[in-house]
């Protein structure tokens, strides 16, 4: 199996339960919300059309071409969805190509799994549409306009997704602030020009093939308007907040440390069991021990068990 | 590609609803866990190592799979020198010196033991359920039906366009000449490589659309309303019950032993 392995999928234990449980909650409206407009709008053919074409992006993925080195460049993906299937569509693609890369293929973890959608899925979405509308809008419907405003589209993405990243795992305690967030975005304003010019190559590839597939629809409907709204603010926010958090990494620690008090809250709720006697003991070396015990022995016992029923079935077998 | 790894053990007969519920409650009582509390680490890994032992799915193949989240724990090195605490190390590196703290190390420690247990925990699930058990697991959970009925069909198809895209990797390495000579490239330029990689997607995209639209007419011509239909899952049997509610006690006395002592 070739994954390569990006740093936008986080793996579980890398960002706090507070921000894996907000981002969730955040992924989930949205995600809903995604449902029932794609219910409403589209008719019974959406559902083929959208798992077909999620499996289609994640075998996308695999595409990739050598840069320089050992190095190559591939797809994430969320802007050729959202340029070809509308934002709403591409919310759900990008979900379920996230979802099952962390349910079967462990690319990203579960309990981190709603701050992937909310990164790859919700900000990629509304960051690639905010910028392909742009791009559209100021240079016209021609070819060489929808090509720059792909490019755009493309690499805006992936840049603020490795910024929401960055954030993230800072905001977590993981990783200091002015490292991960430059590091994040220097990385993927490069990755990003990768995913930029294999969109164009997408793109020009499908308007000499069927252009009917990526001329623009005709007008912007209401909830359009919405979702380059929320591109804009998520992008902006993120531009702005990074450069900040990275060079006065004061605010965000002290949003960390809001956050820390919120997670000894928590434990505050064992307090109430006279726990500050317990807390006393030294839980060193003696309780390590103890527990490694506990473990041999379970492991012992499951390992008994197994040769039990192997055997049992060598002997049913005969 | 499949990770499925058929069996007769108790894992595997153990409903999917089950094993889907106690797996999210395991990774998420392994991130509750606080940093430092080593005894708890043992157990929980216990708890898990022997489960992999109890599915007799190939101890190697799951660590095999744990090192993907690897690379990811760069992200994390830095706090063994950014932490403040009892120094334990003084690196000079010339221009700038850099300590270490025995806090830092603890922190970096946990995150990387933490994301390296998770993702076994993940890694047992997909080897021992089959995918539609666990998409029907997921409806049962109150997963939204259309989006249980997208991750289905995305699964369904996802191997076939896999398999278009290996093709068009293949049709692309057999007409790029490699010259054979070091340091020149096969194919053109950077740009011409990225064109023709965003010409394969392209082409990927139009034969997934082609594919659904076909799929479509298949689904149609069998009765297809624009309504998934699905068997419901029977009720979850008392002993299934009773694996679920031990399980999930022993996290919890994990969790509060953990609480009482490191919190």
């Amino acid at each position: 199996m070739l994954l390569s392995v990006e740093a936008l999928h986080i793996p579980d234990g890398f960002l706090s339960v507070l921000i894996s449980a907000i981002l969730w909650i955040v992924s989930i409206i949205v995600v809903v919300y995604s449902l029932r407009r794609v219910g409403q709008n589209l008719d019974e053919r959406q559902l083929p059309l959208l798992g077909v074409l999620a499996a289609g992006i994640f075998a996308g993925q695999m595409l990739n071409f050598a840069v320089v080195g050992g190095t190559s460049g591939h797809l994430m993906g969320a802007a050729l969805a959202t340029i070809l299937a509308g934002p709403w569509a591409a919310i759900l693609i990008m979900t379920s190509v996230v979802s099952i890369q962390a349910l079967i293929f462990q690319d990203g973890g579960l309990l981190v799994l709603g701050a992937n959608i909310f990164n790859m899925g919700i900000i990629g979405v509304t960051v690639s549409y905010m910028a392909y509308r742009t791009g559209i809008s100021l240079t016209g419907n021609s070819k060489r306009g929808i090509l720059a405003a792909g490019f755009s589209a493309a690499w805006l993405s992936v840049f603020i997704v490795s910024l929401s990243v960055g954030i993230q795992l800072a905001l977590s305690g993981t990783s200091p602030a002015y490292l991960a967030i430059p590091a994040m975005a220097g990385v993927h304003a490069l990755i990003g020009v990768g995913e930029g010019l294999i969109t164009i190559g997408a793109l020009s590839f499908l308007l000499s093939t069927r252009p009917g597939l990526v001329q623009p629809e005709e007008g912007q409907s209401v909830s359009g308007m919405v979702v380059w709204l929320a591109g804009l603010l998520i992008a902006l926010v993120l531009v702005i907040l990074s450069p900040l958090a990275s060079t006065r990494p004061d605010g965000l620690e002290w949003v960390a440390i809001e956050f820390g008090f919120m997670d000894k809250a928590r434990d505050s709720l064992f307090q109430i069991i006279p726990g500050y006697e317990l807390s006393g003991i030294s839980a060193g070396p003696a309780a390590t021990i103890a527990a490694g015990i506990l473990g041999v022995v379970l492991i012992l016992l499951a390992s008994a068990v197994v040769m039990y029923s192997r055997r049992q079935r060598q002997i049913s077998g005969k | 590609m499949d990770p499925y790894q058929a069996g007769y053990s108790p894992v595997h007969h153990t409903d999917a609803r089950v094993k889907v519920v106690f797996s999210v409650a395991f990774i998420l009582t392994t991130a509750l866990i606080p940093i430092g509390s080593w005894p708890m680490f043992v157990l929980l890994y216990a708890i898990l190592f022997s489960l992999i032992i109890l599915a007799d799915v190939g101890v190697g193949r799951v660590l095999q799979r744990s090192i993907l989240a690897v690379p990811f724990v760069l992200a994390a090195l830095p706090l063994v020198f950014t932490t403040s605490g009892e120094q334990i190390l003084i690196l000079d590196l010339g221009l700038w010196r850099v300590t270490a703290t025995s806090e830092g190390v603890e922190k970096f420690l946990s995150i990387g033991l933490k994301s390296w247990i998770s993702i076994q925990a993940a890694t047992l699930l997909i080897f021992t359920t089959q995918f539609p058990d666990i998409l029907a697991a997921l409806r049962a959970l109150r997963v939204p039906r259309l989006l249980v009925a997208i991750f289905g069909l995305m699964w369904r198809y996802l191997f076939v366009l896999a398999d278009e895209a290996i093709k068009l990797r293949r049709a692309r390495a057999a007409r790029s000449g490699d010259s054979g000579i070091r340091g020149m490239n096969k194919g053109g330029s950077v740009s011409w490589r990225a064109k023709i990689a965003g010409g394969m997607a392209g082409s990927l995209f139009i034969r997934s659309l082609d594919r659904s639209e076909r799929i479509y007419v298949a689904m149609l011509s069998r009765g297809y309303d624009g309504e998934v239909r699905s068997i419901p899952l029977s009720r979850l049997k008392p002993s299934q019950w009773t694996i679920l509610i031990f399980g999930l006690g022993i996290l919890g006395i994990i969790m509060l032993i953990s609480a009482l002592f490191w919190g």
